[in-house]
């Protein structure tokens, strides 16, 4: 049997009237490093909201870990990366971090890990609202990164990174993936590419899931070059 | 609620003043400068600063606490820190009790140099003992922080926020007994004045001056002001919604 981490089923989320979520059903595997593909506005980061339990839903379920999401036994073991970058701009990158730690129980030292695994080593000091667009959005994973989250949720946390510091990112989330006790990735991108970086994907438009595949299996079951040709010839098949 | 996590709470909320030293110095200075012209103002008729000074310093804290706080829980809702704070294993109590602890401490500094400079190079005179007077201006402190974290979730923007000031504050500050004592106004207003809160911070204010002793009137006064106080934190913890639209 296979082992989810996330499972949604039948998920509608309607807002201001409009359908966001149409009955999306889908499943992250434990220890998957899965990639939540999609134009923009295609309800990507509703759908990620809903799994952290900050959304209000319409019908359906989230399930994450086993037990409903947003319960409150879920609230040390979820991180949330929400495209802006959700720090104090008044404070330093280290104060930020000792805060979000304490109210995490996080151990003393864990800001230090975290400021090292995202790559801010030296800018501890330094004011979060001083830090360039990139390095804020560090701060806010270095923050989902403290304690022992079991899952994390990303949305588009590589967006105007550099490349040589996105690679390193993206190892890091392997790495933690494939560790004894493994932390499971749900990582939105509109950007196509970044599909080859994921072991799991879940294509979505429109408010609906297109495919929920790895990105070898979606290429060879559509006969497409890349995820990009994969997609289109998945749209054009639905209509 | 966990202790720790008011603590952190109250501490981060310091550590964002403490980088924002201009703010320390508007929230301290300012008010120590009014008073001051309020003395000269009135130089040659001391019996309207005596009977206004007193009744200024329960008004202070209560303004600025709201200011900053309404401004300063907009910024927690519009950044998405207060999203992240709800996703984590942080209680509402610990957010506000942080928030409580931060900002009392703030409004007791300003209380004692505020009331020091009133009562004592100003020479205001004060018949009740001066820590009822300290007491009353951090409890007023509170109910101004109560309420802007609670008006902060009527605003979208900092403009709105800033224009609550008057919106919530200034008809307080018109019926509190302030400008006409509240038995002389007309019955309606009277009635209105009755049920705001800050009216009661200036009756203790009032009491303090005039009476030597700690009576029942000012415990009851000083009971309604931590009362709403309490009611308007409650109002603002339905206002923090773990899920949102």
């Amino acid at each position: 049997m296979m082992n989810y981490a996330v499972e949604v089923h039948d998920l509608r989320v309607v807002r201001g009237g409009q359908v966001v979520l149409q009955d999306v059903t889908a499943q992250v595997q434990t220890g998957s490093v899965t990639g939540l593909l999609g134009p923009s506005g295609c309800g990507k980061t509703t759908l990620l909201r809903s799994v952290v339990g900050v959304q209000k839903v319409a019908g359906g379920e989230v399930r994450v870990l086993g037990t409903a999401a947003g319960s409150a036994v879920l609230r040390d073991r979820i991180g949330y990366v929400t495209q802006a970058p959700s720090v104090y701009g008044d404070l330093s990158v280290m104060e930020n971090l000792r805060y979000f730690a304490a109210v995490l129980g996080a151990p003393r030292d864990d800001p230090e890990r975290v400021i090292a695994a995202v790559g801010l080593g030296g800018k501890e000091g330094a004011r979060a609202d001083r830090l360039s667009g990139g390095q804020q959005a560090r701060v806010s994973l270095a923050a989902a990164l403290l304690g022992t989250p079991k899952v994390l949720v990303l949305d588009e946390p590589t967006v105007g990174l550099d490349p040589v510091l996105r690679a390193e990112l993206w190892s890091l989330f392997h790495r933690l993936a494939a560790a004894d006790d493994p932390v499971t990735f749900l990582i939105s991108s509109h950007v196509m590419d970044e599909a080859s970086r994921c072991t799991r994907l879940l294509l979505m438009r429109e408010g609906r899931i297109l495919a929920s595949d790895t990105p070898e299996e979606l290429l060879a079951r559509t006969g497409a070059g890349d995820v990009e040709g994969a997609f289109l010839r998945l749209v054009g098949a639905a209509s | 609620m966990s202790l720790r996590r008011t603590t952190a709470t109250a501490r981060r909320v310091l550590e964002q003043l403490r980088h924002d030293p201009r703010t320390i110095a508007l929230m301290l200075v300012v008010p120590c400068v009014l008073i001051t012209l309020l003395k000269w103002v009135f130089d040659a008729s001391p019996h309207v600063f005596q009977s206004i000074g007193a009744a200024l310093l329960g008004i202070f804290p209560f303004i600025v606490m709201f200011l900053v706080t309404s401004v300063g829980m907009l910024r927690e809702r519009t950044s998405g820190t207060l999203e992240r704070l709800l996703t984590m294993p942080l209680s509402k109590g610990d957010l506000l009790g942080g928030y409580a602890l931060a900002f009392g401490t703030v409004a007791l500094v300003q209380a004692l140099l505020v009331s020091g400079l009133t009562i004592g190079p100003l020479g205001l005179s004060v018949t009740g003992p001066a820590w009822a007077v300290v007491l009353v201006a951090v409890l007023d402190a509170l109910l101004g922080m109560a309420l802007g974290l609670f008006t902060s979730a009527f605003a979208r923007t900092e403009f709105q926020a800033v224009q609550f000031l008057p919106a919530f504050v200034l008809p307080q500050f018109l019926l509190c007994g302030l400008f006409t004592p509240r038995d002389q106004m007309q019955t309606v207003l009277r009635w209105i004045s009755d049920v705001m809160p800050l009216s009661y911070a200036v009756d203790a204010m009032d009491k303090i001056t005039s009476q030597s002793s700690v009576s029942g009137g000012l415990v009851a006064d000083m009971a309604i002001i931590a009362g709403a106080g309490v009611l308007a934190l409650a109002l603002g913890a339905v206002t923090l919604r773990r899920r949102t639209e």
